[in-house]
């Protein structure tokens, strides 16, 4: 046999020795249920199922984007049990096509805040009366939104610039996220002057470093209603979390990121 | 540090290299030696993932591979799980996407070959197999090489085709190069500077091995 025979040989027992130790550790973690969640959720959620762990010990694996975007996977085979949308219209559809379990439930409000980095010459005024005037004297130079094709707060967004006639002049200066928590990094990265952005996400720890926040008032929107529902494959874990997403811990959780509950006042 | 997200990327680039290595000597050495009619359609199938952005490649195997369609449809009547957002799915996506790095520079390096020397082992009798193993895969053996490194990068750092058709599931379709984008919009700098320090230094350390490797290989033959 010559060298190279031997090299060839020697090198794919290396790469077969490797993979079967790399094989043997990926299915530890992937029985437990898939949750797709809109990117709102990202920091109340990741405390929630933490607390679910702690409190009923299973877990649960989190993937964050756009509610949109979640909506067209689900429809293309995605294997998730629960889908915790932004906006019951999608959940609402899926339902309508067979692809959940039964219309699922409200689980939050959500609520749109400007979101101001420190440093932008900006001021925190959520009626947008700066903002407006920014986009005309040249202070603004980039504004941040989510998305408006497929996540539900870059639609809002949308509406809320709408409402304050300012949609047109503004979108030559828009960045658009693939999704709000996107669109909260870029308008917090320091290459955005601010941007629109979900409640939950500007009461995080993280962003509370990066800037300020003012609320933008919920009637210039309609309504962000968050519908949760379990999809075909939903097993009992998922059933569990479902559940517990609705009783008392993880409502307060819920609450203390700004949502709004079904049945609840409003704070503000 | 997503360690679950790094030896999922790992097991890809793995499975990955290991298939593209006996499709790419077949694939490369046809289209080296081949005399067919039409060949440059094949070529320019093979080389098509090089043109196209990785969305729109994305795209299309999501359409492809989708519940809808009769791969999709076979593949869950098959195996009772969808093709799209799993593990499986991506390999799949992987290995076609890395077709034109892996076959290229193998059908290079099959072509570099001398005609007279693949001759003159046949006339002496050797069966093909036996051209194959002992004059062809020796010869072309950097080229190959070379192939299979590149395979390793690319697959490494695709991140367009990994999104479009995986749908960042945790230990299933979340690769790191996910893992870090999903770090950055949690505001996680630290998280996401160490795994892509992680990732810059074995990629160095794996491609500077392999061309070291080679490189002892080039000095045995020469």
């Amino acid at each position: 046999m010559t060298a190279i025979g031997r090299m060839v040989r020697r090198g794919l027992g290396a790469i077969a020795a490797a993979l079967s130790v790399l094989l043997a550790g990926a299915a530890a973690a992937a029985d437990a249920p898939l949750v797709a969640a809109a990117a709102d959720l990202r920091f109340a959620l990741a405390e929630i199922a933490e607390r679910f762990r702690r409190d009923v010990g299973a877990a649960v694996r989190l993937v964050f984007g756009s509610s949109g975007n979640f909506a067209r996977q689900i429809r293309q085979g995605a294997p998730f049990a629960l889908f915790l949308s932004a906006d019951e219209a999608y959940v609402l559809d899926l339902a309508r096509d067979g692809f959940t379990r039964d219309e699922g439930t409200l689980y939050a409000i959500g609520r749109l805040v400007l979101m101001v980095p420190n440093g932008s010459p900006l001021a925190l005024d959520g009626t947008l009366a700066d903002l407006a005037r920014a986009v005309r004297d040249g202070r603004l130079r980039r504004f941040a939104i989510a998305n408006p094709e497929h996540a539900p707060y870059g639609k809002r967004a949308e509406e809320v610039l709408r409402y304050k006639g300012i949609w047109e002049e503004i979108r030559p200066f828009l960045v658009y996220g693939e999704n709000v928590a996107q669109a909260a990094q870029f308008a917090t990265s320091g290459n955005a002057e601010g941007g629109i952005v979900a409640y939950s996400l500007a009461l995080s720890p993280q962003l509370e470093a990066l800037g300020g926040h003012a609320p933008i008032p919920a009637e210039w929107h309609t309504p962000l209603r968050q519908r949760m529902v379990r999809l075909r494959g939903a097993g009992p874990v998922a059933d569990r979390f479902y559940r517990y997403l609705q009783e008392e811990p993880a409502r307060a959780v819920f609450r203390r990121y700004g949502f709004v509950l079904p049945g609840e006042p409003a704070t503000e | 540090m997503d360690w679950v997200a790094l030896r999922l990327s790992l097991e890809l680039v793995g499975l990955t290299v290991l298939l593209l290595l006996p499709i790419g000597v077949a694939l490369g050495r046809f289209l080296a030696y081949s005399e067919m009619r039409g060949k440059e359609i094949l070529e320019a199938l093979v080389a098509l993932p090089l043109v196209l952005p990785p969305t729109v490649f994305g795209y299309y195997l999501l359409v492809a591979f989708g519940a809808a369609s009769p791969l999709g449809r076979a593949w869950q009547a098959l195996f009772d799980r969808p093709l799209v957002f799993t593990f499986e799915g991506l390999l799949l996506a992987s290995v076609i996407f890395n077709l034109p790095f892996a076959v290229q520079p193998m059908q290079r390096a099959f072509e570099a070959i001398a005609p007279d020397l693949r001759a003159a082992a046949a006339c002496c009798g050797m069966a093909p197999w036996r051209v194959l193993l002992r004059i062809e895969l020796p010869l072309a053996w950097p080229g190959i090489l070379t192939a299979l490194v590149l395979a390793f990068a690319h697959t490494l750092g695709e991140f367009g085709i990994v999104l479009m058709v995986g749908g960042a599931i945790p230990g299933e379709t979340k690769t790191i190069a996910i893992a870090i984008y999903d770090r950055v919009q949690a505001f996680d700098d630290r998280a996401a500077a160490q795994m892509a320090t992680v990732l810059l230094l074995f990629s160095l350390a794996t491609i500077a091995v392999t061309f070291f490797a080679s490189r002892r290989v080039g000095r045995r033959l020469g």
